[in-house]
Parts: structure tokens; sequence; C-alpha cells
């Protein structure tokens, strides 16, 4: 099944017994099947937080407003039986560290026949057989053999492998790939990046891609939306946010992507200052205490999320339409 | 796997070596020496002679250990001082009653005390948590002969529902299970407690593990996630728990069977020691010394089942 997703007006705190962290504030994404969107931002910017949300997995501490619209049903509504049954049947989660995310005293194959369980039509050798299929369409060889390893006989880039594999063999509507390559090294990135590219062509649901490294993002993903401090500043195509970027923060987090120097730098641009305390977000824009092309109005009002041309906006006052 | 485990039981054997030479210099060292304890005062020096020819004491301590080593490979443990029983068959005799008594009550104690942890971690926080919680620290503070012995007041006296003494009658399972009933329940309380404690903190350590927000990022059942895997992963700590543990389950088995009158290894013991019944001591101390390293290296062959990455350390 496809759907679209929509998540608007959604904030997610987190209640702690030193009062509540708003680590995501008003955000409005959405994505259509066939759509691959990507995610960005720097760490603590609230973009593992949205994923979270979207893929049902908050901690029992966080509250949630605002609505998750998938394929029409509300999904910050559903109770949390009805969450479980679409997680790893309707949504499915690639994690961050490949290291970690299997359980190391069960082998690769018992556990991927497990994450198979809302298939109730397949018998175990019918599981068996779709995921040696699988992993051979991921890349890895001798997959029958794979299949009897536990998971520290793996390397970290056959391991991530594993994970997208499990992905999909769940046949989601709506793939996460939560900062898939950032635990590995630049060759097994560049692999899985590949990877990623390859299976995007015949998978036709969403796939959302986190990331805090550019490069990534601008390779894989159709659209992009730039998060800060937990509000999402800019969001659009992928060419008219890496060639066109409004709003200061992406400029600056543009400016300082090592990536796009073309000569050696004696030091490397950094964005001053660092982010807001969010237990308290400020009453103005959240990125006006770095900004430096902000004015008194910053500080007190918060901008509107202001629509460029097409799909492009930016949550500004600088911004003209 | 192999070479683990031929090292493990090497070095259980130099374990059971060793045992036995402190049991030798202990015997040593006690004032008194065994033949006229055993004669009492007034024997003839002749008498007295011919028993310490018989038990070997007019050799080297040396000497002796070797000689215990060499007949107890054969079988022969030496004879009891006052029966002149073998001591094989004396331990044969009360063995099985003590280890029907400690798997009883470790099998018990684990049948209630995994579930009981595994239910905190999936009740956490709230009122069933802490009332298991309170419930465990309570039984592992009683001692068990305490348990014992009110448990000998209210269901064998008061009550009359089981058998005060005994071990039951020979051939009648029914008798034995009711004698077995309390004395195992002695012991296991205590060690419901303490697995249920162990389980709960070590669940709870593994379920903020990575792979278990997998596990769930999958839309597995809860008490899946729980019983498999979490549980594989959070009771390796628990059997290390009750190996080491039956030392102490058969050592409270000598006070439970003292309480009981119940037949066993703990009661030959007791009786054996106060005689100064020598022979007996030391037959009986290297089978549960043997039984003992046995359980443990059982215990450390079945965590290198369960977890692979232990198997591979000693592969390599």
């Amino acid at each position: 099944m496809t759907g679209s997703l929509a998540a608007s007006d959604l904030s997610v705190r987190y209640e702690t017994p030193h009062g509540a962290v708003h680590a995501l504030r008003h955000v409005d994404i959405e994505a259509h099947p066939g759509e691959v969107i990507g995610i960005v931002g720097e760490s603590g910017c609230g973009k593992s937080t949205l994923v979270t949300a979207l893929a049902n997995l908050l901690p029992a501490n966080a509250r949630i407003d605002g609505s998750i619209s998938y394929n029409g049903i509300d999904l910050a509504k559903l109770d949390a039986h009805r969450q479980r049954l679409l997680r790893g049947d309707e949504i499915a989660l690639v994690s961050q560290d490949p290291m970690t995310a299997f359980n190391p005293v069960l082998t690769i194959g018992d556990q991927l026949v497990d994450f198979q369980h809302h298939r109730k039509d397949l018998s175990r050798a019918q599981k068996r057989a779709r995921i040696a299929a699988m992993l051979g369409r991921v890349g890895i060889a001798d997959a029958e053999r794979r299949m009897q390893s536990y998971p520290h006989e793996l390397s970290g880039g056959m391991r991530q492998r594993v994970a997208i594999a499990a992905a999909l063999l769940t046949d989601p509507g709506l793939l996460i790939a939560d900062e898939p390559t950032t635990a590995l090294d630049v060759t097994m990135e560049a692999q899985i990046i590949h990877l990623l590219r390859e299976l995007r062509r015949d998978y036709n649901g969403i796939i959302i891609v986190v990331s805090h490294h550019l490069g990534v993002i601008a390779e894989l993903c159709d659209r992009v939306y730039v998060m800060y401090a937990g509000e999402v500043v800019e969001g659009g195509e992928v060419d008219a946010i890496f060639h066109d970027a409004r709003h200061p923060y992406t400029q600056a987090l543009l400016a300082c992507d090592p990536a796009r120097f073309h000569e050696r730098l004696d030091r490397l641009p950094t964005i001053p200052g660092s982010l807001p305390n969010l237990t308290q977000p400020p009453s103005g824009c959240v990125y006006a205490p770095r900004c430096d092309r902000a004015f008194a109005r910053c500080a007190t009002v918060a901008p509107p999320l202001v629509n460029l041309v097409a799909s492009h906006v930016a949550r500004c006052h600088a911004v003209m339409p | 796997m192999l070479a683990y485990a031929v090292k493990r039981i090497g070095l259980g054997l130099l374990i059971l070596v060793l045992v036995m030479v402190a049991m030798y210099a202990a015997v040593f060292l006690v004032p008194g020496d065994p033949a006229t304890v055993a004669l009492g005062p007034r024997a003839t020096p002749e008498l007295k002679r011919l028993l310490i020819e018989r038990m070997g004491l007019d050799q080297p301590v040396w000497w002796q250990i070797i000689e215990f080593f060499r007949n107890a490979l054969t079988g022969n443990l030496g004879y009891d001082v006052w029966s002149n029983r073998p001591v094989s068959r004396l331990v044969l005799e009360a063995l099985p009653n003590t280890l029907i008594l400690g798997l009883t009550a470790v099998v018990v104690a684990l049948l209630i005390g995994v579930p009981l942890g595994c239910l905190s971690v999936m009740r956490r926080g709230t009122a069933a948590d802490a009332v298991i919680g309170v419930l465990s620290v309570g039984v592992i503070a009683v001692p068990s002969f305490v348990v014992a012995i009110y448990s000998l007041l209210l269901f064998a006296v008061t009550l009359r529902w089981l058998p005060a003494i005994g071990a039951g009658e020979a051939g009648d399972f029914v008798s034995q299970a009711k004698a077995l009933v309390m004395p195992a329940a002695a012991i296991a309380l205590g060690w419901i407690g303490y697995i249920a404690r162990m389980v709960r903190a070590s669940m709870m350590e593994v379920m903020g593990e990575p792979h278990i927000r997998t596990a769930r990022s999958f839309g597995l059942p809860e008490w899946k996630i729980v019983s498999k895997y979490a549980l594989r992963i959070a009771i390796i700590p628990t059997i290390s728990l009750v190996a080491v543990g039956l030392g102490s389950i058969l050592s409270s088995a000598v006070f439970v069977e003292a309480v009981f009158a119940r037949p066993g290894i703990g009661k030959l013991i007791t009786d054996a020691v106060n005689t100064r019944n020598y022979p007996v001591v030391m037959g009986t101390v290297l089978i549960m010394t043997a039984i003992y390293v046995s359980i443990t290296i059982a215990a450390d062959l079945l965590i290198a089942r369960l977890d692979p990455r232990v198997r591979d350390v000693f592969r390599g």
C-alpha cells in the first residue's frame, strides 16, 4: 500500500524533571509516493525526533501535538497497539548505527524471519527464501551462509546492507533511513548511497533520508527540509535549496560544507554562536541570535513560513516571495 | 568450544585436588588424631595401632593424599569408622535426596523468579513492579532456616498438611513429593527474590540497547521482545549467579536437612563432623566439590552456547 505523508503543525516535547524540552515545534512536511525526502540539519536540530515521531517510536515521556497523516490515518492519534501494527508493515526504519542495530545473540536469518511477523500468509521457509533473495538484491554474496551468521561476524557496511534489506522485506509504504551512512567510513558510505539510489528505481513508496551530510542529501533526494532548533526553516526541491537557498541558516550551512571549497583554507568556516535552549524556545526567530542579517523584529516576532516559487518555502522575515 | 571445554575440565580437576589437600591439612592440624577420637580414651595401644595402620595414618600426609586419590579413581572412598560400611555407598545413598532437594529448589526458583523479573520490566514503574520489588527484597532477607521452622509450625504442626520430617516412603512418589515441598520451598524462597531482582536489573539494561529499538521498529510484540530478544542476553548473568549460588544452596541444604531430619548429604556431613568420622567427611567433600565444579563448568558451557560472542573468544 502506498499513500502520502503529511505532518502538519507537528510539535513534540519531552517531559523531563528539569522542565519540558520542546524538541520539535510547528513542523509541516509532506511527502508523496515515489519521492525521496531529505531532512538535514546539525546535531540536536530535531531530525531524529521528527523521524522517531513518524515511526511511532517516541519514548514514553514524549508529548505530541498536531497531526501526522499517513494514507488518510492520523498516526499521532492511534493507540499503541494500532501503532505497533503499522511498524514493520507500512512503516520501516533503518536505524542509525548498524553496529548495534541487531541483536548480538541471534542469527541474522532468525531476526529477519521475526521482522516479517506481519506476513502471516508466509511459512518460515518462504520467509527465509525472501530473505536470501533480498540479501542478494542489496549486494550480499553468499546470502544463505550470511543468514547463519551472527551480527558481530559481519562488517559495518554489510550490516547496514542487512538493515536496508530488513526494512525492504516488509514492503513498507514509508521507508525511513536515519543517518544511514554516518557510522560508516567514506568508501562504505559511497557504496550505501549507490545501493539506495539503485533501490529507489523500483520502489514506489516514500523514502525519508535523514543526514547532517549535505552531499548524501544532494545525491539521493528530490526534496529537502532544512531543520534548525526543532523547526523547519526552509524546504524545497534539491536544486532550489542547493543553488538558491534563501534562509540565512541554509546559506550558512552550505557555506560550511567542506565539499564545496575549491582551494585550501587555513581555517574551516563555522556558524558563530550555538543552539538556543529548547526548554525555553525564543519568542522570535530561533536563528536570530546567530543570524548576521537579523533586525529588531527577528528577536520578538516569530517569522511566518513564506511561500517562494513552487514548493520552495522559508521561515524568515528577510525573504520576499 | 571443545578446547574450551577441555581447559575448563582440567581446571576443575585441579580445584578438586587443591580442595582435598586443604581438607587433609585441616584434619592434620585439628588436635587429637582420628584413631584416638574413634576408639575413645580407653582403647588399648594395640587396637589403636591396628586402626592407625588400617586408616593409613602412619604414612606421611602427602602419601595419604595420593593414596586417597588412587583409591577414589577406583571408586573406593574408604570406610566409615563406626559402621565399617564403604563411604562411596553412604554417599550414593544420601546423594539422590540432596540432589532432588537442590534441583527442585533451583528449578522452582527459576520458574518463578525469571517470569517475575520479566513482568517487572514489562510493567516497570507500576504498582506490580513495586510489589515484586518489595517482596523480592523481603524473601531475600529471610534466612532459609527461619522459613523452614515457621513453615514446619504452620503446615506440619498446626494444619497437618505436610509431613514434618523425613524424605517420604521409599517408592511412594506422592509421599516423597509431599516431604519435598517444605524443604525445597525453604531453600527456593530467597532465590526467587534474588533471581527476580537479577533478571530485572540486567533486563532493564538490555532493554535500553539499540537492537531492542530495532525490534520495536519492526512492530514485534512486547512479550516477544522481552522473552526472546532481551531475555537471551539478560539471562546470562543469572546463569552465573545460580551456578555459583548452587554452592550456597547445597550448604543451606545442610541446615534444611537438619531441621526436617531429612536424610541427605547435609545430614551425612553434619553427623560425620560431629563424630569425627573423617573418611566420611573426606569422601562427601570430594563428591560435593566434584558436583559443584561440574555445575560451574556446565554453566560456563551453557553461556558459551547462548552467546556467540563468548563462543568466538574461545574458538579464536
